[in-house]
């Protein structure tokens, strides 16, 4: 009787099957695999392609001895912190901070501004960045209306040039989050603090901030591995260059893999890649669980 | 006083956030500018006679037809088959207690958090050795999978808020789990089965990486990937053409969201993919 109650209990489980099985074959898999072909020289034409042979970790003692991988793995972090950690967190913040104080009009016509370049697809997104940075491009035709001299963005300043056009299309989720995160702070004790002579940004550090702490770590957390991911956008504006000035390491394995067909070595990049969004994804799932309780 | 402060506080408030708001505007110019003038290169300019030349020019059946009926295709097919499965999966989850449930969960969320620029490669392999490369069919089910883990968590977000006390006069009437489901669950969330399918269905229709690396022959490619050969290919780049393609491909995206934004609040959408 009980063990007929166990298996009636474990087939009410069963429209959890197609999920299950689409991540599995389409999720889990490339993941092993991933892991499994960048001990191998698999190569996307030749020989190689047909019959990869293990090869150990000589992929991953060529990324250390090969200049370009360490570079990428700064320009990554650079990239991340820049733009998402201080970019979009921040300036989301803020303009969350300043809706809360604006009028209605103004904060919905500029809320509308900051969505638009967060909903426009991805690929048209990353052209008109790249025409607004572009050596005659707006930025450049605006300074020099202003009498300054601008640079060649994409050519001198790649990286500065990718990070404001991360921070431009991203900012509008941070800014969401906040939004939704102060709406619920309870406007009474903001306002006893006032009374009690608290200046406006004591009022942000001791109470805001505090109140607002668990949308503040999810919030980081998200951004940081949508930017971990950013291909696109770096890929229309730079690709890469000037001479690996932009290669993140998304850039780095697509260029190893699908450009120069060594899928093994491009593997090895992108398991790296893996590592890091997951280290970022346990812990946010520890901190989610962590808040619970 | 307080309401004086926060009067006193206005006029800053909204000189800062409109200068915020312009900067956010000025790269999107030259998309509008561009589309309308027939000689536009990247400058930003106001056209010297506005005209639709640019339009017209990419309004054919191959330039523009075809690739739009490709992400339609594309990202019709994944969202329905991501709500399908999200909704199966969803249902014992949120009615039946069971010690899979939490470390499924998790592990799911975890799956949000894979990178999926660093799986293509693995991914590319994968699809050469099934023979899948250059079928939209198996590019769909992919980006099914891709977006199922934060569609399953935000389902099931929605499927929780629906009171259980509801369905248990279907069960003592005799009717089945499923039929439960689709007789009662199904219509009360409604709304969030809306906001789900426009979030997965937006996602897909601007994703570029997804389809570049998977459909190869130009008829199966959407408007994300074809319209690259408005740029770069041979240096001379028609950026009237590619701004006004720019533009109708972006405008469903836009229609879209502005119907989840109204009917559902875009705070109420992003707190069912974000809290735990």
């Amino acid at each position: 009787m009980g063990e007929r109650k166990t298996v009636r209990q474990q087939l009410r489980l069963l429209p959890v099957v197609p999920s299950v099985l689409l991540i599995l074959l389409f999720l889990a898999a490339p993941v092993l695999w991933s892991f499994h072909a960048s001990f191998t020289n698999a190569a996307l034409t030749g020989r190689n392609a047909r019959n990869p042979a293990w090869i150990g970790v000589e992929n991953y003692a060529r990324l250390l001895s090969d200049s370009a991988f360490p570079a990428s793995v700064v320009l990554t972090i650079v990239f991340v912190v820049a733009s998402a950690v201080v970019g979009q967190n921040l300036l989301g913040l803020l303009i969350a901070g300043l809706m809360t104080r604006a009028r209605k009009p103004v904060s919905a016509a500029v809320g509308t501004a900051v969505v638009a370049a967060w909903v426009l697809p991805e690929i048209v997104a990353a052209f008109a960045a790249y025409a607004y940075f572009s050596k005659d491009g707006t930025l450049n035709q605006l300074l020099g209306g202003a009498g300054v001299a601008g640079a060649d963005w994409l050519y001198a300043y790649p990286m500065v040039a990718v990070v404001l056009a991360n921070i431009w299309r991203g900012t509008a989720f941070s800014m969401l989050v906040y939004r939704a995160a102060l709406a619920d702070v309870p406007q009474d004790i903001s306002e006893a603090a006032l009374m009690d002579g608290a200046a406006g940004w004591q009022r942000l550090v001791f109470i805001t901030l505090p109140l607002i702490r668990s949308s503040i770590a999810t919030n980081l957390m998200l951004v940081t591995l949508q930017t971990l991911a950013v291909f696109t956008l770096i890929w229309v504006m730079t690709a890469g260059g000037p001479s690996n000035a932009s290669t993140t390491l998304p850039v780095l394995a697509y260029q190893e893999a699908f450009k120069f067909g060594d899928i093994g070595y491009g593997t090895a990049i992108a398991t790296v890649l893996i590592v890091l969004g997951l280290v970022f994804g346990i812990a946010y799932v520890r901190l989610l669980k962590g808040d619970k309780r | 006083m307080t309401t004086a402060g926060r009067r006193r506080a206005r006029g800053p408030a909204d000189a800062a956030l409109l200068l915020i708001g312009a900067c956010f505007i000025l790269p999107l110019l030259w998309l509008v500018f561009g589309s309308l003038d027939a000689e536009a290169g990247y400058q930003t300019r106001l056209p010297a006679s506005a005209s639709l030349t640019n339009f017209s020019a990419v309004l054919t059946p191959e330039l523009l037809l075809r690739p739009l009926w490709n992400s339609l295709l594309l990202s019709g097919g994944t969202a329905t088959l991501t709500v399908a499965a999200a909704v199966l999966a969803a249902y014992p989850l949120s009615r039946f207690q069971s010690r899979f449930n939490r470390p499924f969960m998790y592990s799911i969320l975890c799956g949000t958090c894979l990178p999926v620029t660093a799986i293509m490669v693995p991914v590319y392999g994968l699809f050469v050795q099934l023979r899948l490369l250059d079928s939209l069919p198996a590019t769909v089910l992919f980006m099914a999978a891709t977006a199922l883990p934060m569609a399953i968590w935000m389902t099931k977000n929605f499927m929780d808020a629906v009171p259980v006390s509801l369905e248990e006069a279907a069960w003592v009437d005799g009717a089945s789990g499923l039929t439960a489901l689709r007789a009662v669950v199904l219509p009360l969330m409604r709304q969030g089965l809306g906001v789900v399918f426009i979030f997965v269905f937006i996602q897909t229709w601007g994703n570029f990486f997804v389809p570049f690396i998977l459909l190869l022959s130009p008829s199966k490619q959407p408007a994300s990937v074809s319209i690259f050969s408005f740029f770069g290919q041979h240096g001379a780049i028609a950026y009237g053409q590619l701004a006004a393609f720019s533009i109708l491909y972006s405008v469903p995206v836009l229609v879209l969201y502005v119907l989840v934004a109204r009917g559902a609040g875009g705070s109420f959408a992003l707190s069912g993919a974000v809290k735990g």
